[in-house]
């Protein structure tokens, strides 16, 4: 019994100490990454290639699910506003809404499940084929020529991203909220402007997604340089990269929304 | 895929992000109107400044001519003291009052000058001499309240 | 030239973790030599590979290459030196996301500042040389494995290496893509003038190329020579390999207890 209690306290602890080391060893290789950003930021070119494969590539998703949040949005917006007679106050709650939260943090969630998924898997998948040793052996490296570039990319695209989440939803929510419903246009917009501070809300938004996509970029190249050159390797390693880039965007979300508005 | 078409499509996703960015700062974000040229201050003392916020609107006549820039307290006087950033195209006299006003009933509040008479004007860093504190439902319905309860008193 | 050897591995140790995987290798590739390190799989033959390309430190010994102690050297140093190194990997390794003319091309673009039009012409001649001129535009995926090997072996001597390293260029290929590698191997070593090292367990194929042997057991060289002194070896171990026998020193069965224990009197308990 106490034999049992034991093993279980050891395997614990085993499993403890194996997390902390992979923190240490993913902030080193994030600190490598930087390092070897020369090549990505001087031949642009292969930068550009991963933009096009995280950032183009996610448009569609992104646009689509952002004018169906802004709709929806706009109709249940409307729902609670009209009971307390100030429905003119839509353009505010969903230019606020998204600009602050559900922008940067649903374009992120999107983000990290069509593109943070693909680079883990792309790179782990690399890995196990021996791509990147053998681009070792012929003296590339390849955090330099695989890793940095497509953390780059996803730190460029992010930012992008979320903007336009944000305006495709605000366009969704005047689509249901003036053309459907029959909100006054003037106010909603005006209302609108005279509420979203630049740079209290917009600036602190793109800041936001700006971390986020620090955040995924890094957990995707991470988790694929990581893996277990196997093809049950791999497919965890995009699992991980979903789950762990999902609740960091939360938790994140969390901490920035309390340093930036604090209410006073 | 080739060199040019890549180049083209990043181009072009590019162009959107900074398009969207910009349709949120200017048509979305006050940048167009809060940013627009020279403003000079103004400081107002208020017994009460009710629900007041930074950032809220300065009027006059119904137009925002400034916005309030910080709120704080005279531990002195015990008083609230407002500062207020004016468009400078909008010169106001000497007497002006300023109210706090709410937009309907349980709408925001902000700050309406009602302009006097004085030929001088507020100069950048002076001081509103006439205020007047925010109107406090609680209190207006306590009030109320009260003056009923003695009338139905006076009666008996 | 000089005589000392390209490759010299001396008595060098390598342990992973606790376990011990190479122990006491002492080993020469000599200049211009096809080079055959052999045993089965697991024994340390890729391990030796990759201490000779300095991916892989040496618990203790020492591994020279071209008179520079590999181990020793910072990763510029490291890096100069893998480019006069070419190197096959077990299934090619080629780029996936490139087309065969491109992961030619890449150690070229990398490393020198030559024209595209030079970059052109001698990927052509490379590929030429291994009888894919014309596959120069298709995707790896669209490759058989014998000609992905090949591209592959196109790619590797993209920079005219002085040592050429093939982990298992045999594995896995049809009898004709097995013979025109094996060719390939020898007659691009001779032609580049480089040594070639071929980490391998097909014995019959290897034997019609290389100069000379060792053979690695259990993380030891338990035997070396030419070609025909292989063939004509007496070592238990060796005979078995090169005529590919079940049961020798490399026993058939796993270690376990007896038959008569873990069957026979298990049944009789039961019984």
């Amino acid at each position: 019994m106490a034999n049992r209690f034991a093993q279980a306290l050891t395997s614990l602890g085993e499993k403890v100490t194996s997390r902390i080391w992979r923190l240490g060893f993913a902030a080193r290789f994030l600190f490598m990454t930087l390092v070897y950003s020369g090549t990505a930021l001087r031949r642009f070119q292969l930068t550009i290639r991963e933009i096009y494969f995280s950032g183009v590539q996610s448009l569609i998703i992104i646009m689509v699910s952002g004018l169906f949040v802004g709709m929806v949005l706009g109709l249940q917006g409307y729902d609670t506003l009209q009971r307390y007679g100030s429905s003119e106050a839509l353009g505010i709650l969903v230019a606020l809404s998204l600009v602050r939260e559900l922008g940067p943090v649903v374009a992120a969630l999107l983000f990290a499940s069509r593109a943070g998924s693909a680079i883990t898997a792309e790179i782990g998948l690399m890995k196990a084929t021996e791509q990147l040793s053998a681009m070792e052996m012929m003296a590339v490296n390849p955090i330099a020529r695989v890793v940095a570039p497509r953390f780059w990319a996803g730190v460029i695209s992010m930012p992008m991203l979320a903007a336009l989440f944000s305006a495709m939803g605000i366009f969704g929510g005047y689509l249901v909220g003036v053309q459907l419903i029959g909100v006054d246009e003037g106010s909603f917009w005006s209302q609108m402007q005279a509420t979203v501070d630049f740079r209290e809300d917009i600036i602190n938004g793109v800041i936001k997604s700006f971390v986020f996509g620090i955040i995924i970029s890094w957990i995707a190249v991470f988790e694929g340089y990581d893996s277990e050159p196997t093809a049950e390797g791999v497919s965890g390693a995009t699992t991980r990269t979903v789950v762990t880039s999902s609740l960091a965007i939360l938790a994140a979300d969390f901490i920035l929304t309390a340093l930036m508005f604090r209410g006073f | 895929m080739n060199r040019a078409t890549l180049d083209l499509w990043v181009g072009l996703f590019v162009a959107i992000g900074l398009a969207a960015l910009l349709f949120l700062a200017l048509k979305v974000g006050n940048l167009a109107t809060s940013s627009s040229g020279e403003t000079y201050r103004l400081q107002a003392r208020f017994d009460n400044i009710g629900g007041l916020k930074v950032r809220a609107a300065v009027k006059s006549a119904g137009v925002v001519v400034g916005r309030v820039t910080e709120i704080k307290f005279d531990s002195k006087d015990y008083v609230a003291v407002v500062g207020m950033q004016l468009d400078q195209r909008y010169q106001f006299p000497r007497d002006t009052f300023a109210t706090i006003n709410t937009s309907g009933l349980l709408g925001e509040q902000y700050i309406g000058m009602e302009v006097g008479g004085d030929p001088e004007v507020f100069k950048d860093g002076d001081t509103v001499k006439k205020t007047q504190s925010a109107v406090v439902l609680e209190k207006l319905i306590s009030q109320f309240m009260f003056s009923k309860a003695s009338e139905e008193t006076g009666k008996k | 030239m000089s005589s000392t050897p390209l490759v010299k591995l001396s008595n060098v140790n390598f342990t992973y973790g606790s376990r011990p995987i190479l122990t006491g290798i002492n080993l020469e590739i000599p200049r211009g030599k096809v080079v055959a390190i052999m045993g089965s799989s697991g024994c340390g033959k890729t391990t030796t590979l990759r201490l000779i390309g300095g991916q892989l430190k040496p618990s203790s010994g020492e591994v020279r290459v071209a008179d520079q102690v590999v181990h020793d050297l910072d990763a510029d140093g490291l890096y100069r030196l893998r480019r006069r190194m070419g190197m096959l990997f077990q299934f090619g390794a080629l780029f996936t996301d490139m087309s065969v003319y491109d992961n030619v091309a890449f150690q070229m673009r990398e490393h020198t500042d030559l024209p595209e039009t030079l970059i052109h012409d001698l990927v052509l001649m490379k590929l030429n040389a291994v009888g894919l001129r014309g596959a120069h535009a298709l995707m790896p995926s669209e490759l058989s494995g014998g000609m992905a090997r090949r591209v592959a072996l196109a790619r590797a001597v993209a920079l005219d290496p002085m040592l050429m390293m093939y982990d298992e260029p045999f594995a896995g290929l049809d009898p004709i893509s097995l013979s025109v590698i094996g060719e390939l191997i020898r007659k691009l070593n001779d032609a580049l003038g480089a040594s070639s090292i071929v980490v391998t367990h097909d014995v019959q194929e290897s034997l019609k190329i290389v100069d000379y042997v060792y053979f690695v057991s259990e993380g030891k060289i338990v035997a070396e020579g030419t070609a025909e002194e292989i063939k004509k070896s007496r070592t238990p171990y060796v005979h078995q390999f090169v005529w590919g026998e079940a049961d020798g020193p490399v026993p058939f069965h796993y270690p376990a207890k007896t038959y008569r224990e873990q069957i026979v009197d298990r049944a009789v308990r039961r019984g």
